[in-house]
């Protein structure tokens, strides 16, 4: 049997015998390793190692529970918890208040960095470092401020509720928790990528004629486009599996204003533990497809670099 | 497009990058500035662009005042060192920016900018690339697309700023040719940056050299080479071996090196000869051969005066054999400027 290697030779059809005699007169190879290229960087088997472990301890492991616990009931259980019209309606609010305070969080991410990258302004690091607020703050501390502040008889809500607006206890309350919370992931992907965005690009627009606005549509915003989608996974991903300041402005109601993760705990409080687990894994499913879908979209928007 | 540029100043801070810089540049010309980095000859070429703007004086562009135009309204090509291109877009999308954004009935139709399009990818030989993305083409590949991005809008004039920086030895000097040779197909009243005076002396018709924020000399790559109007010219231009000394009686002397200077006023001077320009002459300044290097078609010598200095002589690569241990030389010409 021919060495491996010697197949993929491509074979000259006027010179048959040169492939063949340059491969004879190698000297025997050295071992290769066996599933990776030989690399200068030291570190590896111990790198891979540690961050499969830390992966299975944390993340793999304890979702593959959930699949288990899950698996305890029969399809016809399963799919009454997982897919009970109550449970539905917390998906669609968990999902859809998420989507939209990421879409939110997409514009008003993109202002905010573009004040926070190209200007200079006086209080622009209190700015800045109020923009990491959120990644901070106890996420119930974050609900009970916007509860009181959105109510209908606090400081913002007052003046919404005679424009018949109604901003907490609802799905709207929802989404201005999930906004909140989801802001500093847009501003902090898209920030480094803005601030290497040269200004011969911008320049070069303007020499050719565009003005600020095509500048900005053609050039600009196109050329963020992947670090925003980046941002807009990472503020949807955050907004899906947030609970402690969301329960404080949703109001709760069943069907209504509750979201997925605080059914589960009700769950759980009544000791419905397999009923839980189903719900989470519905969660986990389309969190994961979700985030999938992204990626794929955020792969083809990268196709040019 | 004759371009004019007159009395032109500019501060960054308090730091003159122009000072009193004036310019007339002929319709088709093709112009380098050149310079040392912080003589102000990129901003200079930005001045002129549209992308600074001076403090004083005027920037003319065929005897209409565009000092204060945007870089839209001047319709100049502008060409970056580090090309400029914009990423997301195909190799054609990037070409045919200028045309897509413009508005209304000045914009050709579709038909029209692919048209074009093609036409410049021939123009600097990328034909059938124009699918490719930038980061899928060499530096030069890049370096080509950004100039037919800047000439598909038919500019007036265009501007490049160090186009071959970046690249590698090779590679800049086959662009060289390429930019003489677009140049000359199209016509456009060309203007470039560079530091590297061969790049200069080779490309241009005339050069301006810059320093410190004015422009010392413009004039033919043989005027300024031979002629140079400053010791700053002199210096720059070209290899010269540098002396201080003083001049009496049409004789420049510095320590053991006595050179002739013809016409010079008595003073403190100092002299510039150019390694090629030394040769060895028996009534001529003692010198000792250290180091020949053979260089192609040219020997260059290392040599040291009796003082310890050292200097540089080039000569055909022939002659070579006749410099060895104990020379005499003297200059066939030598540059002297009273200080």
């Amino acid at each position: 049997m021919a060495p491996f290697g010697a197949r993929r030779r491509i074979l000259d059809d006027d010179h048959p015998m040169t492939a063949e005699t340059i491969s004879m007169s190698r000297p025997p190879a050295a071992r290769r390793p066996l599933f990776r290229r030989r690399s200068a960087l030291p570190g590896f088997g111990l790198t891979l190692g540690v961050t499969l472990t830390i992966l299975s301890l944390i993340v793999l492991i304890p979702l593959s529970a959930i699949a288990i616990k899950a698996s305890s009931l029969s399809p016809a259980q399963f799919v009454a918890a997982a897919f009970s019209e109550r449970a539905i309606a917390a998906y669609r609010l968990s999902f859809g208040a998420a989507f939209v305070a990421a879409v939110i969080n997409g514009v008003f991410g993109v202002l905010t960095t573009w004040a926070l990258v190209r200007y200079d302004f006086p209080g622009k690091s209190v700015v800045n470092a109020l923009v990491d607020l959120p990644f901070a703050l106890p996420t119930a501390v974050a609900g009970i401020a916007l509860a009181t502040l959105y109510s209908p008889n606090g400081w913002v809500g007052q003046y919404l509720t005679p424009l018949g607006i109604k901003a907490a206890y609802n799905p709207v309350g929802v989404t201005i928790a999930l906004t909140f919370i989801g802001l500093p992931f847009v501003v902090r992907t898209l920030e480094p990528v803005m601030r290497d965005l040269s200004a011969d690009v911008e320049e070069a627009a303007a020499s050719l004629g565009a003005g600020r606005i095509d500048t900005i549509l053609r050039v600009i915003l196109p050329a963020l486009g992947p670090a925003w989608l980046t941002g807009f996974a990472l503020a949807f991903a955050r907004g899906v599996g947030e609970y402690g300041s969301v329960i404080f402005i949703a109001g709760n109601m069943p069907y209504k204003s509750e979201i997925a993760p605080l059914l589960i705990i009700i769950q759980l409080e009544q000791f419905e533990y397999a009923n839980a687990a189903a719900i989470a894994l519905v969660m986990l499913g389309v969190s994961f497809l979700m985030l999938l879908i992204i990626n794929a979209v955020q792969a083809w928007s990268r196709r040019f670099s | 497009m004759t371009i004019s540029i007159r009395s032109v100043e500019k501060k960054f801070g308090r730091y003159p990058a122009l000072n009193q810089v004036d310019l007339e540049i002929a319709d088709g010309e093709l112009v380098a500035l050149l310079g040392p980095s912080g003589s102000g000859k990129t901003t200079l070429l930005r001045t002129i662009a549209g992308l600074e703007f001076p403090d004083e004086g005027q920037v003319l562009f065929e005897n209409e005042d565009v000092t204060f135009a945007s870089a839209a309204a001047r319709r100049v090509g502008f060409v970056f060192q580090q090309y400029a291109l914009f990423k997301h877009m195909t190799v054609a999308k990037n070409i045919a920016f200028g045309l897509d954004v413009r508005k209304g009935k000045d914009k050709p139709n579709k038909a029209e900018i692919a048209r074009r399009v093609d036409e410049l990818l021939k123009l600097v030989e990328l034909d059938g690339l124009g699918k490719r993305y930038p980061s899928q083409l060499s530096g030069g590949q890049r370096q080509r697309v950004a100039l037919s991005r800047a000439l598909a809008v038919q500019p007036s004039v265009l501007l490049l700023d160090e186009p071959f920086g970046a690249l590698d030895a090779t590679v800049r000097k086959s662009l060289r040719k390429e930019l003489r040779r677009v140049h000359d197909a199209t016509g456009v009243t060309t203007i470039f940056v560079t530091h590297d005076q061969e790049e200069a002396l080779e490309l241009a018709d005339r050069v301006a050299i810059l320093n410190a924020g004015r422009i010392e000399q413009i004039g033919t790559p043989d005027e300024v080479h031979d002629h140079p109007a400053t010791p700053f010219v002199c210096g720059f231009v070209g290899e010269a071996n540098r002396f201080e000394g003083v001049v009496s009686g049409q004789r420049f002397t510095a320590g053991p090196v006595v050179l002739a200077a013809p016409n010079a006023p008595d003073g403190e001077a100092v002299a510039f000869v150019r390694p090629h320009d030394l040769v060895l002459d028996a009534a001529g300044f003692p010198a000792r051969v250290e180091r020949v290097v053979i260089q192609g078609p040219l020997a260059n010598i290392d040599a040291s005066l009796p003082d310890g200095r050292r200097i540089d002589i080039s000569v055909a690569r022939d002659e070579a054999v006749q410099f060895t241990g104990e020379i005499r030389l003297s200059a066939r010409r030598t540059h002297v400027f009273g200080v």
